[in-house]
């Protein structure tokens, strides 16, 4: 029986398709995945699905009767719960508190029934295996009970199906492993599950159906028995993932970037990066490949120096990090294309011509001693919009109106401006389409041709595979090992990211 | 696009003008007072040259609260602490004047530069806490507002800097020497500050500074997004250190027309408030020089014409009422314009996307 039948689902924003034509059948007690790249439309459909949001055209069906659901309250009157990706749990309060927050059971409409909320928690958390205690502070919890609590609070809502998305992104192995056992309880026991993912692998070992979305569309859909990692792999990308033409590389011999023994530790003393030694010449793109959280962001904090190493030393153009400020190093000519575009790399509510000068500002054509070049800037936003096909009606709309794969491709034309020898690329093509994306890999190969250096950090391996000269792969903050693509299969490359192969 | 946002610039403090307007027309109404004629009253008895004279005075004082509460806004700092650093500027410059014998101009010079000074000082505590110790600005202020207060108290007893003129109830500091005073115009029986021009010149330094130089670019940009600026090599701990400071520094020019044209001296009659009055003003004049400066006259027009109510038998409070519900619609009408602003550009954005989404969703089709 299916206890959910979507079709023909179709939601469009200005300038973007996040859903069309997306249809679904989610058969009852079972786990149910639906994979794709990151914007291929799957938390458009999830947040659909959980009310957030409203759909143009097509219809939901859940347990048999057609639905319209108008908040996350009709979602959960229909027995659909959902578990976010970043928990809403309160630090301060008991599990017990947590549980019941927003749908407490009352006395008179106002004195919380507190002994029968518990003993409704005790049952849901023995007959699901959940084993959590309702009076435990949540401050004691770690990310793995953390996450059963969360599940716990849709089951004592009632839910039936049960959304998880990107349920592992913060578990560690072992965890994930947890997680699937108490996953299988839960469909044992009649319930059903849909589990968003990118991680082919887990999907393989976890579901009983797959359902792979691309470009806001459902493509295909699959069960592990009769799929591979490879054909799943190609049908989230589509075989139209364009291949950027690196041409040969002419890698100087002296090194612009030289990373030596640097450490760096949090103020908390947990050691997030430790001794790492890396070197980028002229004209070569250095990989940076990791899973994430192992370092990454903060490698890319020291060198544009936003923090300081605790030992070691980092070198950039001969001149020593720890006794410069982010302006002089962008000064000396090092991009900065980072990984929160929104956050780091614009100023969302400022005109696009305004944000040409980001970065730049300490540098003529966009300052002229104290004061700002408008006019340079405005020239400047014209060239890019041009060049890389930012799509905007103008260059004095906010940055906030485009959208993210735009904004991307007005970060990149600034950085790329005014030839940079060292560009540091966190994510750049990550959550864009097709299209800018070519468009990214284009100018960043062309960079390179003209001698600059690049460090790439992606999560994303097809990028890293065939835009890279050398792969470096960070793990628990230390450089582990270095690839050459050209020699290396993304096994390897990937047994190296957990740390496996530390030669 | 321009066009249109000087437009709705224009049109949301009218709009909410006229809101308020209406609201104290019903409570007026309701009193049983005719509100058209006590509009009319009000209207002609502020626009009496004479009170014009005072009026200008006072928008002088509020000018100055309104730019440097501007100041602030731009980098998301509320600085409540206008009223101790007005305080102290007013104070010290009070007591440097007086102590100092100077040629005339450069006499002036140092007062007001001691008053900037000690504004930009007390303020730089607030701005020491926030960015080292992570302090809120708007409690370190607060308590540094009475700080102040009682610290000028104590500093004005006789023992230290203050005297008690015979037959007078109120310490106040020593009078400054002719040489230290600002001349004032003679207009209509009364005397209007020539501070006017400097408090003008301060206006239109701010808007310069703000968006023509490449220290106001940094500071809007640590204001629009602290983490944008910091990547981009703004020291952006630092630009929140240095904004506080100028805030300070022109919060310290607030008392100083009534100082150097009307009082010389600085006692404790000097009027508190400020701090309030000057974040609502920037938030009518939306932090432009122009717009605080008709939001600074328009209320101490309203505070003027307070009296005319009274003889009406009408409480002069309702004039805080007014000024009050002028506040809460400018909020309300400026949150709404700028929702406007942004759907008009995502709209435009919108319909040059869509073209290029329809012919990549027929080739993609043409590929099947």
């Amino acid at each position: 029986m299916n206890v959910l039948e979507i079709s023909g689902v179709e939601k469009k924003y200005p300038g973007v398709v996040a859903n069309q034509d997306v249809s679904l059948q989610v058969r009852q007690a079972s786990i149910h995945a639906i994979i794709g790249e990151n914007g291929a439309g799957k938390s458009t459909l999830m947040k659909i699905l959980y009310g957030l949001i409203k759909p143009d055209a097509g219809s939901i069906r859940a347990f048999g009767n057609e639905v319209n659901l108008k908040s996350p309250q009709d979602a959960i009157a229909l027995g659909i719960g959902m578990v976010h990706q970043h928990f809403k749990l309160a630090d301060n309060a008991t599990v017990l508190e947590n549980v019941i927050l927003g749908s407490e059971p009352t006395r008179f409409g106002f004195l919380v029934k507190y002994d029968e909320a518990r003993e409704k928690l005790k049952e849901i958390s023995k007959n699901y295996g959940l084993e959590i205690d309702p009076d435990e502070s949540l401050a004691n919890l770690g990310v793995g009970e953390r996450q059963r609590v969360e599940i716990a609070k849709v089951l004592f809502r009632g839910a039936k199906i049960l959304i998880l998305d990107e349920p592992t992104a913060v578990l560690v192995p072992q965890e994930v492993a947890e997680l699937f056992a108490n996953l299988r309880e839960l469909v044992k026991k009649g319930l059903t599950i849909l589990f968003i993912s990118h991680k082919l692998d887990e999907v393989l070992s976890i579901a009983d159906d797959i359902t792979i979305m691309r470009r806001g569309k459902t493509v295909a859909s699959r069960k592990p028995s009769n799929t591979s990692k490879k054909e799943l792999a190609e049908l989230m990308v589509g075989g139209e993932l364009p291949k950027p033409k690196v041409g040969a590389a002419k890698i100087s011999s002296s090194s612009i970037l030289n990373i030596k023994e640097a450490s760096y530790s949090r103020l908390d003393k947990r050691e997030i990066l430790n001794k790492v030694n890396l070197e980028l010449h002229g004209g070569e793109i250095l990989g940076l490949a990791g899973v994430e959280g192992n370092g990454q962001s903060e490698l890319v904090e020291l060198i544009m120096g936003l923090i300081q190493p605790s030992s070691g030393s980092v070198e950039i153009l001969g001149m020593n990090v720890a006794s410069h400020l982010t302006k002089d190093i962008r000064n000396a000519g090092v991009a900065y294309i980072p990984q929160d575009r929104q956050r780091d790399g614009l100023l969302m509510t400022a005109p696009l011509w305004e944000n040409r000068i980001l970065g730049h500002q300490f540098n003529s054509p966009m300052a002229k001693s104290i004061w700002v070049n408008k006019s340079a800037a405005v020239e400047g936003s014209k060239s890019i919009v041009a060049e890389f096909d930012v799509r905007t009606p103008g260059i004095s709309v906010l940055a906030s109106a485009l959208s993210g794969g735009n904004q991307q491709k007005f970060i990149v034309g600034r950085e790329l401006s005014g030839d940079p020898k060292i560009i540091v690329a966190a994510q750049p093509t990550r959550g864009v389409d097709v299209g800018a994306q070519a468009i990214i890999w284009d100018h960043l190969v062309q960079a390179r041709s003209k001698g600059a250096g690049i460090l790439l950090v992606s999560a994303d391996l097809e990028e890293l595979f065939s835009l890279s000269d050398r792969i470096a792969v960070i793990y628990n903050g230390s450089i582990v090992s270095i690839l050459n693509p050209r020699e290396t299969s993304p096994e390897q490359l990937g047994l190296a990211m957990t740390g496996a192969s530390k030669s | 696009m321009t066009k249109s946002r000087v437009f709705w610039a224009v049109v949301a403090p009218t709009a909410a003008i006229f809101t308020s307007l209406l609201f104290t027309y019903i409570i007026l109404k309701i009193r049983g007072v005719d509100p058209i004629e006590m509009f009319r009253l009000m209207i002609s008895y502020g626009f009496d040259p004479r009170n014009l004279v005072s009026e200008l005075n006072q928008t002088v004082a509020y000018y100055m609260a309104g730019v440097a509460a501007a100041i602030g806004f731009k980098m998301l700092l509320f600085n409540i602490g206008i009223d101790g650093q007005y305080r102290m500027g007013a104070f010290f410059g009070a007591v440097v004047g007086a102590a100092v014998s100077l040629p005339p101009i450069l006499h002036v010079l140092v007062i007001i530069l001691t008053a900037m000074l000690a504004g930009g000082a007390w303020a730089a505590i607030a701005g020491y806490l926030k960015v080292r110790r992570g302090v809120s600005e708007v409690i370190s202020n607060i308590m540094l507002n009475f700080i102040a207060a009682a610290l000028i108290a104590f500093l004005l007893s006789p023992s230290i800097f203050g005297i008690l003129p015979e037959g007078t109830q109120v310490l106040q500091t020593r009078s400054i020497p002719a040489s230290g005073r600002m001349p004032t115009i003679k207009a209509f029986d009364g005397e209007i500050y020539t501070f006017l021009f400097l408090a003008i010149f301060v206006g239109v330094s701010y808007w310069i500074m703000l968006n023509k130089t490449v220290f106001g670019f940094n500071l809007r940009a640590t204001g629009l997004s602290f983490r944008a600026a910091r990547s981009s090599g703004v020291n952006a701990p630092g630009m929140i250190f240095v904004t506080t400071v100028l805030s300070g520094a022109i919060a310290g020019l607030v008392g100083i027309g009534t100082l150097l044209s009307d009082t010389h001296n600085y006692s404790m009659a000097f009027p508190s408030g400020y701090a309030f009055t000057g974040l609502a003003l920037a938030l009518l004049g939306r932090n432009h020089p122009v717009g605080i400066f008709f939001a600074a006259f328009l209320w101490s027009f309203l505070e003027r014409t307070a009296p005319v109510l009274e003889f009406e038998g009408v409480p002069p409070e309702i004039i805080i009422v007014l000024q009050g519900t002028i506040v809460l619609s400018i909020v309300v009408a400026y949150e709404l314009v700028s929702r406007i602003n942004l759907r008009q550009q995502q709209r435009a954005v919108g319909s040059v996307s869509a073209e290029v989404i329809d012919k990549d969703s027929k080739s993609v089709k043409e590929t099947k």
